[in-house]
């Protein structure tokens, strides 16, 4: 199984050419947006962390940052810093140095924002100017990574578009492709079940380590994640426990065996099924699969989400007809067919897999031609100090 | 022909109504390549789960080829399966 890819100098494959424009903090993120949105085949990624934060949490933004600059599907990079922060531009820079063309401005050093944004555009199009790969090649499914995560879900979402997007994933597997999936929130309930998935005893610790870890942290501040759930809606939908449902949304992963547990943002070694610690909430899940190197990500929805990630194709697949119907500029993959009893799980399945072939060689996703785009922000551990 | 009800998995005990069902109506649904027809002993909602099989007191229910819940009387086939006949396994 092959895809159409960019080859980088790290021998990585993207599946985009974008010249990234990445503030290390979130003072000069405006000033990334504007630098992107100035120069040509670029996209900013404006979050807002990189100061006043823990250790704990300048590493993390350190290393989510550097490995969103190493995705398969930046090209080259612009560092936009503001000078004084705890994440270096120069540092940042660095660290991406040697992989791809990459150049650091900051607006202390220029002497303000406009003399920062005209040294932005100059720097931004001499980096374009180096990159060298503008023809795509075939590439072996092995390089490619896909990361699943379900969002505005429904009662259609765990028997329809999630068990597709498994059978999906199943085969991308199978066929020697990566595949990551995270939502730490959405798999309390059934973590001992994906647990016994593990390939090993220290995968499988890590998993109820990674569920324990979060649990804690959300009765810290008096929540407990397991009360009270499934929800009313829920029990009205016909899901009876938080097993079934936790099951449901971890159907969009397949069946294989768990290769490994991720931290939040770290890239996998080798291909195969694997969890990341993540929130739920887009934002922070598409920047931490977007850091592991996801060259594209697949969206389940019910009743219709529309973001997208500045430098990653995110493909929608959702299996309710009425939304697929309403909201259909915004789905890729209408697997509606499967509520409607005329489509099998499995047939599905190969036409999600055929769509993220297709994203991968070149075909516009929904989210790109609407462009929305912007999901981008970095999961803290820490306070804000 | 429209299905009117699915099975996620071949080990699963119930499937998942596709539309309203009603009690009485026969149903037609596969598993594993196997063809059952279940006579429902009552209303299925959309979303809803019926019993593909006689499931006892203190048994498991399987969806997904996993276990959702236990049991908390018999469930005869063709039973409506939820809050009221099946609790969590891991309270």
């Amino acid at each position: 199984m092959e895809f159409l890819g960019f080859r980088r100098g790290d021998e990585s494959f993207g599946v985009r050419n974008y010249l990234a424009v990445v503030p290390t903090v979130g003072c000069v993120a405006d000033l990334a947006v504007e630098a992107a949105r100035q120069l040509s085949m670029a996209a900013a990624l404006p979050h807002h962390q990189g100061c006043c934060q823990p250790p704990v949490d300048l590493r993390r933004c350190m290393r989510v940052l550097t490995n969103l600059c190493l995705n398969p599907n930046v090209a080259a990079v612009l560092v936009v810093g503001m000078g004084c922060e705890g994440v270096s531009a120069e540092g940042l820079a660095s660290a991406v140095r040697g992989s791809k063309p990459v150049e650091a401005v900051d607006v202390q050093s220029c002497g303000g924002y406009l003399e920062a944004l005209r040294e932005c555009i100059n720097a931004g199009h001499n980096l374009l100017l180096e990159v060298k790969d503008w023809s795509r090649e075939p590439v072996d499914i092995s390089k490619l990574t896909v990361a699943v995560k379900c969002g505005a879900s429904d009662a259609t979402s765990g028997i329809a578009s999630n068990p597709a997007v498994g059978a999906a994933v199943d085969i991308l597997v199978d066929e020697g492709a990566t595949v990551v999936f995270g939502e730490t929130t959405e798999i309390i309930g059934a973590e001992h079940l994906l647990a016994k998935r593990a390939a090993s005893r220290e995968v499988a610790e890590k998993l109820l380590k990674t569920v324990h870890r979060l649990e804690e942290r959300a009765k810290a501040v008096g929540v407990d994640i397991r009360g009270g759930q499934p929800t009313p809606g829920n029990i009205r939908g016909g899901i009876t426990t938080l097993e079934e449902k936790s099951l449901g949304a971890i159907a969009k992963a397949g069946s294989r065996p768990l290769a490994g547990v991720l931290e939040y943002g770290e890239k996998p070694a080798k291909p195969g099924l694997y969890f990341m610690d993540t929130p739920g909430r887009e934002p922070e899940a598409m920047t931490g699969f977007a850091a592991c190197g996801a060259q594209v990500i697949v969206f389940t929805t019910g009743r219709g989400a529309v973001q997208g990630f500045p430098v990653v194709p995110v493909v929608k697949v959702c299996g309710n007809p009425e939304t697929c119907k309403k909201l259909r500029s915004h789905i890729d993959v209408d697997v509606s067919g499967i509520i409607e009893g005329v489509e099998s799980i499995e047939e599905a399945g190969r036409r999600v897999l055929e769509e993220v072939l297709a994203v991968a060689s070149g075909k516009p996703c929904r989210a790109e031609l609407a462009g929305c785009q912007g999901a981008v922000e970095i999961y803290v551990e820490g306070p804000i100090l | 022909m429209k299905r009117a009800a699915m099975v996620l998995n071949p080990r699963d005990n119930v499937a998942v109504a596709l539309r309203d069902l009603k009690v009485g109506e026969e149903v037609e649904v596969t598993s594993g390549g196997e063809v059952l027809v279940v006579q429902l002993l009552s209303d299925v909602p959309f979303g809803h789960k019926f019993a593909l099989a006689e499931i006892k007191k203190g048994e498991q229910v399987i969806k997904y080829g996993e276990v959702i819940g236990i049991a908390t009387r018999d469930i005869k086939r063709g039973e409506h399966v939820h809050v009221h006949n099946v609790r969590s396994a891991r309270l």
